[in-house]
């Protein structure tokens, strides 16, 4: 009859968790050969899930992403749930100084506003030119071939000798004076969108923490909004890099800025249409910024994107939805918008026999005549 | 407290699940919630390992205030066996060793609960938290936050009464069937989480803290003990709990107890009728037992 009423809400329960548990190891009822997932191989192997996983659960933990989403059984929003819940419980230890991103260990890097930019372009590992097709080939791959193709790779690998910093396109531009210059604003306390609420009107720093962190479909919707016409941004990708960025903390006895390590990023900078000064200066092109942990571009350039369309927002007035801050930034967080979706299927017996007494009632009276 | 000592081994959680900074936080946030009473105190929510609307906003609340004495209770929809309140203090039982836990009101200090106040009259000794969805009452009229905030300090609430106005213009009723907006100690109003209209009165003068959870939405507010608590309403149109009077006119009883002063649940049985049962079952469950001794029955 419904499942508050019966006793056993605990019996249900467990009898979910081993249903589910079941579904995971099921492999093993007819393949003596079925192993459990490592996680060595979703790694390695499934890497932008791990990146996706990473970013969306706001800590740089690959390894837990990895179990994350082999315990979610894949399940993105899920994965990243269990992170971001995990995280909850570590207590703020220290802070890093705004990092310099152009002493990144790039694998990545291109630019769409110059056929040539300082320090060249480096296409590195992306899907951007693949054919989309289907390789069959990987459908019954031999382990030999698997473990022999990375070591080819490497073999072959002319011995180049990369620089330990790249230049920023962005810094041409405003050499050239075509962008405004950096100001002071740059060094102040970075907003904590775990240890502070959002109280509107927000700092840029904590709209750029929300989306570092935000949803990917989410964040690429109503980016994707503004591309289409509900918005102007027209943006062109100065330059987008993805790299090893070095991690700096206060050593905890010198005080001196040590590295402690280094995380995957991915970094978008776009250019876009130009604005005239406020107080009457020359008219400049506008920046919109996006950064996120791991190998994330669709995500970057959407941040970017909508980076722009909310300072524009702040500055002129919401026009579209991208521009509003309270719109993109209280809708893009996917353990919020997943949780309060799947909280419709809790029971709701007493809000519904209050909705009935309240329809009924209606009615009652509707049939009254006049 | 020192929390170090209560971290539990293989488990690498701290007592209460939550680091101390952040139950401190949200004591920090509820000291202020009680001491403007129904004002939205802001607060970083945690993410906890249940999902956003499941009630972390409640169970934060309980978490940062719970402690090794506590008595806890947790219900959804009035049902202490409901699969979201076993849930949810399966979890408190699990990081927060030595408490105890209870389905008798009477006994607890602490209750969580999601859309219900128990029927038993609160005391003083006792904290009631609620989880809450919607934490404005002015989101059907307004959506956006910024705006509503302003409206809040200025106890701007007309548009609220216009819509309550135009009900009554359009269905001769009001339709706000539950989260009824009520007015707290004269000033701000309140989304008093999804209870129904039966349980709005109990705000009012409760003996109780009645506190709110909001963990999507990251507000806590509070109905400090003794407070005025006045649901919205017009002279010449009071405010109305629900009718569980049937087509005679008469009161109808829980089908299990007999109870007739209770807030009721409706079920459709199998055989296609309709019975009407107790949604508090620890009230339920209370007044069967003299209703046992009455007929001579062991209870």
């Amino acid at each position: 009859m419904s499942y508050v009423a019966i006793k056993g809400g605990g019996r249900a329960i467990a009898g979910a968790a081993a249903v589910t548990e079941y579904l995971r190891t099921a492999e093993g009822l007819d393949n003596d050969r079925a192993e459990p997932l490592e996680i060595d191989a979703i790694l390695h192997q499934l890497r932008h899930l791990v990146d996706r996983v990473v970013s969306e659960g706001g800590v740089y933990h690959p390894k837990f992403a990895a179990l994350a989403i082999k315990q979610s059984l894949g399940d993105t929003l899920e994965a990243a749930f269990a992170l971001r819940a995990w995280r909850s419980t570590r207590p703020r230890l220290s802070a890093t100084p705004p990092l310099d991103t152009t002493r990144m260990r790039l694998i990545r890097r291109i630019s769409s506003a110059f056929k040539e930019i300082p320090g060249g372009q480096m296409l590195g590992p992306t899907p951007d030119y693949a054919l989309r097709l289907l390789r069959l080939e990987l459908m019954d791959e031999s382990p030999d071939a698997f473990r022999a193709v990375a070591r080819a790779w490497l073999d072959n690998c002319p011995d180049a000798r990369l620089p330990d910093s790249f230049p920023k396109v962005l810094d041409a531009l405003r050499a050239e004076g075509l962008l405004p210059p950096v100001t002071a604003a740059r060094h102040q306390t970075a907003f904590d969108i775990t240890r502070e609420p959002l109280v509107f009107p927000l700092p840029r720093s904590a709209a750029l923490a929300t989306m570092a962190r935000a949803e990917t479909g989410s964040l690429l919707a109503i980016a994707y909004s503004n591309m289409r016409g509900y918005g102007d941004v027209h943006p062109t990708v100065a330059e987008l890099r993805v790299g090893y960025l070095p991690v700096l903390l206060p050593h905890p006895v010198t005080g001196e800025l040590t590295e402690a390590g280094e995380v995957l990023i991915t970094e978008c900078e776009v250019v876009a249409m130009y604005e005239a000064e406020e107080n009457g200066g020359k008219p400049m092109f506008t920046i919109g910024y996006g950064a996120c942990f791991g190998h994330n571009e669709v995500k970057a350039i959407s941040m970017a994107i909508l980076d722009r369309a909310l300072q524009k927002g702040m500055q002129d007035g919401a026009a579209n939805p991208s521009e509003d801050p309270e719109f993109v930034l209280l809708h893009v967080d996917g353990v919020d918008s997943m949780g309060f979706a799947s909280h419709y299927k809790m029971p709701h017996y007493v809000t519904f026999q209050s909705d009935l007494d309240r329809l009924r009632t209606t009615q009652q009276k509707s049939g009254e005549p006049a | 407290m020192n929390a170090m000592s209560h971290v539990q081994s293989g488990n690498a959680y701290n007592f209460g699940f939550l680091d101390e900074y952040a139950k401190k936080e949200v004591r920090r946030a509820i000291l202020k919630a009680i001491a403007i009473p129904g004002y939205q105190v802001p607060y970083a929510s945690r993410e906890m390992p249940m999902g956003r609307g499941f009630g972390t906003g409640g169970l934060q609340l309980t978490l940062s205030l719970i402690g090794p004495d506590e008595v806890a209770k947790v219900i959804d929809q009035g049902s202490d066996d409901s699969v979201n309140a076993v849930n949810l203090r399966q979890f408190i039982e699990m990081t927060c060793p030595g408490i105890s836990t209870t389905t008798k009101t009477a006994e607890c200090t602490l209750i969580q609960s999601r859309h219900r106040i128990p029927e038993q009259p609160l005391t003083s000794m006792q904290i009631i938290v609620l989880q809450v969805p919607y934490p404005d009452p002015l989101v059907v009229v307004e959506p956006s936050e910024d705006k509503r905030k302003t409206m809040h300090s200025e106890a701007d609430y007309s548009r609220l009464l216009v819509k309550l106005y135009e009900d009554i213009v359009k269905f001769d009723e009001i339709t706000i069937s539950h989260r009824y907006p009520t007015r707290i100690n004269g000033h701000y109003v309140i989304d008093p989480s999804p209870i129904p209209r039966w349980d709005v009165p109990k705000l009012n003068d409760s003996a109780a803290v009645i506190l709110f959870g909001a963990g999507r939405e990251k507000k806590i507010y509070a109905v400090p003990p003794h407070t005025k608590a006045e649901p919205l309403a017009f002279s010449d149109v009071p405010f109305q709990v629900e009718d569980f009077r049937d087509e005679k006119g008469r009161r109808r009883a829980c089908a299990r107890c007999g109870c007739t002063d209770a807030f009721l649940d409706e079920f459709v049985a199998d055989s296609g009728g309709k019975t009407w049962q107790c949604s508090d079952s620890d009230w339920c469950d209370a007044q069967l037992l003299p209703a046992k001794r009455l007929q001579g029955e062991p209870a």
